[in-house]
């Protein structure tokens, strides 16, 4: 268990995530308080990337639940498994195991935890292993309310109940993190029980630091001056802002095909990798490659 | 009113205090977030600055709108200075319903005003008959009254599109596995009754934008009491206003009391009856709600005269973005009844090609047109 945020910060980096200061002393709270973390934000700013160096850090199992419109309990908590009941039954049958069964106690054998299908939720909470899990609900504004609704209670009380077996709870509450691209309001109850952070683009020295660990090929006048086109970027009214992991990609692009610098040419083949609509690639010519590349440069040799 | 919590610790008073200055803010803050606030604080150190402002923003902002609001608040409870006088954002406006005369590109519809006197003095029509059918500008006080209770009796139904649930059918073609099971107990193991299911069926969202500028004024605080309609009966409904910015008032119109749902909205919504900036607006919905899921698949609903101050090509450029993540887009034009009218107005030419369905919206048959509209999609 860290002992400050400034803990979480070095932990965390050294695992391969740079974290602000918002987000150290809120996954520090998380974790000492054991309460879910919320981080809502724009699409790519690395909410989910949080969930995995989390696991990486604390060796605790990294168990993922990918909402969707529909999601239910069959999907995100447990499930039986009908056709090994349907063999178990026949074969309770032909050995004529069943003769001198009553229809309960047969149910009673067919609604044993051996056929019982662990999802993610209920896995997380049924977790015998030593290090609590990290349970990443990713995208939780895709589910439905009622979905919601029975989060809220199983993040409350961290135990599950299935009507056939009984209650399952947790030796000890897994880390949550739930993540949101705020595509409608999550539940004001859901928030209430978590903690909240917004998480922003970094800033230039942050996003320069994440390129340069993420893509050590890239040399670093190479990762300033992607980190500085990209804030140019992010400054032109586009409908969809490059996030970091279009930062990254970008630069893995550019390392890929031995690039040590940014020029007119390359920016313009590569465009696609950090803008992935066709009208902010336009809005982006329009405002001219080799004023991007300019900026960049500037950028790009400023001492830090 | 709200329960008070007995401050002790030097955390607890600071909590307490702060989240005191918060609430005179503005902030909702709930006697749970500050209690996990003094959580927090007592893992932290007190006298770092950073340590206590991120452990309030962690346990008593919700929303990142809010987090301008917060860092203001904080600010003065740290620094214990006062900055300027909180703007009134937050004060109730009241909201008229004085059809001034809009001097600028002749909005006004001098045709209509004429046509309905009339019926009031061949009176052959119920009240109601002919409140169904004459422009909300003309109303008076009382008839508007009437029109929202007519309101509140329009049902939403919309189309449903597949969902991921599925549901006991005898038509469907997938086995119903657990079904199936508990019949086999009853026939020795053997699954002789076989049940099947099908996918089950859900609502579509439905978007509601509703323009709240000058050019509106008559016609707004009906058509926001259709929203409200709309809202309160429907499940997955979305509510914004739209002027010189963008306001959503989804959750302020929930409330069930259609005169304090409507007193709530309007408090939200700063730019009543100022300018129109359809695009910007269309543009901020888009970015910030719309393309990011709120109307992929939805019903988008948009209720505006189509006079805008800003560039038509930008109107026309978010449009279509919008056309083509939602299922259907209506736009609702109170003037189309006027003899005559051609979408003139530049903002409604250059939305038109990417408009599906458009349709009046001047009076309560027009509204009544309109929910069928939005029910009839279900084909």
């Amino acid at each position: 268990m860290p002992a400050t945020p400034d803990d979480v910060h070095e932990a965390l980096s050294l695992y391969g995530y740079i974290p602000d200061e918002g987000l150290a002393t809120s996954v520090f709270l998380s974790m000492v308080l054991q309460r879910p973390l919320l981080l809502e934000g724009e699409a790519g700013v690395g909410k989910t990337e949080v969930a995995k160096v989390l696991s990486r850090w604390t060796g605790g199992e990294l168990i993922r639940l990918q909402c969707y419109e529909g999601i239910d309990v069959s999907q995100a908590v447990y499930d039986w498994d009908y056709s090994r009941q349907l063999l178990h039954l026949r074969a309770a049958e032909a050995t004529g195991e069943s003769l001198g069964l009553t229809t309960s106690a047969l149910e009673q054998q067919l609604y044993h935890e051996r056929f019982l299908l662990k999802r993610a939720l209920l896995k997380a909470i049924d977790h015998h292993h030593e290090l609590p899990p990290v349970l990443l609900i990713d995208e939780i504004d895709r589910a439905d309310d009622e979905f919601e609704a029975y989060l809220l209670e199983v993040l409350s009380e961290y135990q599950i109940t299935v009507p056939e077996l009984g209650r399952f709870a947790a030796a000890r509450p897994p880390l949550v993190v739930l993540t949101s691209n705020r595509t409608r309001d999550v539940h004001d109850a859901l928030k209430r029980r978590c903690l909240y952070h917004w998480v922003e683009h970094p800033d230039f020295e942050r996003e320069v630091r994440i390129v340069r660990m993420r893509v050590p090929q890239a040399l670093d006048r190479l990762a300033r001056q992607v980190a500085g086109a990209v804030e140019t970027l992010r400054g032109l009214n586009l409908y969809k802002p490059p996030g970091v992991a279009e930062t990254i990609d970008w630069a893995q692009a550019l390392a890929a095909m031995g690039v040590n610098e940014l020029d007119e040419r390359t920016v313009n083949a590569t465009l696609g990798t950090v803008l992935k609509y066709r009208e902010d690639q336009e809005r982006t010519r329009q405002h001219g490659i080799a004023d991007l590349v300019k900026q960049a440069f500037d950028r790009g040799f400023q001492p830090s | 009113m709200s329960p008070t919590l007995e401050a002790h610790t030097p955390a607890e008073r600071m909590a307490v205090a702060f989240a005191r200055v918060l609430r005179g803010a503005g902030l909702r803050v709930p006697l749970g977030s500050v209690l996990a606030f003094v959580d927090a604080l007592g893992r932290l150190r007190l006298d770092q600055r950073d340590q206590v402002y991120w452990a309030g923003r962690a346990t008593m902002v919700r929303n990142p709108e809010d987090i301008p609001l917060y860092d203001r608040s904080f600010q003065v409870f740290w620094l214990a200075v006062t900055t300027g006088p909180e703007e009134p954002a937050e004060e109730p406006l009241h909201i008229t319903l004085a059809i001034d005369d809009e001097g600028d590109e002749g909005d006004s519809d001098p045709g209509s005003a004429d046509a309905s006197e009339e019926p009031q003095i061949t009176l052959r029509f119920s009240a109601m008959e002919v409140l169904r059918h004459k422009d909300f500008a003309n109303y008076s006080t009382d008839e508007l009254r009437d029109a929202q209770q007519l309101m509140t009796r329009l049902r939403f139904i919309g189309p449903p599109r597949r969902s991921f649930r599925h549901r006991s059918s005898r038509r469907g073609r997938r086995p119903d596995l657990p079904a199936t099971l508990r019949s086999a107990l009853r026939t020795g193991g053997e699954p002789i009754n076989r049940h099947w299911q099908e996918s089950g069926e859900r609502l579509r969202r439905l978007v509601l934008l509703v323009d709240v500028s000058g050019s509106m004024e008559p016609y707004a605080r009906a058509l926001l009491r259709f929203v409200h309609a709309a809202v309160s009966g429907r499940q997955k409904v979305e509510a914004f206003a739209i002027g010189t910015r963008l306001t959503r008032v989804t959750r302020e119109l929930n409330s069930r009391d259609p005169d304090k749902a409507l007193a709530q909205a309007g408090s939200r919504v700063v730019d009543w009856s100022g300018g129109t900036r359809l695009g910007e607006s269309l543009r901020t919905f888009n970015d910030q709600w719309g393309v990011r899921g709120m109307a992929r698949g939805a019903i988008v609903v948009v209720l505006s005269d189509g006079w805008d101050r800003g560039d038509p090509a930008v109107l026309g450029a978010e449009m279509q973005r919008l056309q083509r993540i939602a299922y259907h887009v209506i736009w609702v034009n109170p003037l189309k009844v006027t003899p005559g009218y051609a979408p003139l107005a530049r903002g409604m030419a250059a939305a038109l090609p990417y408009v599906d369905s458009f349709v009046e919206g001047h009076s309560m048959a027009a509204m009544e047109e309109l929910a069928a509209v939005i029910a009839k999609e279900r084909q």
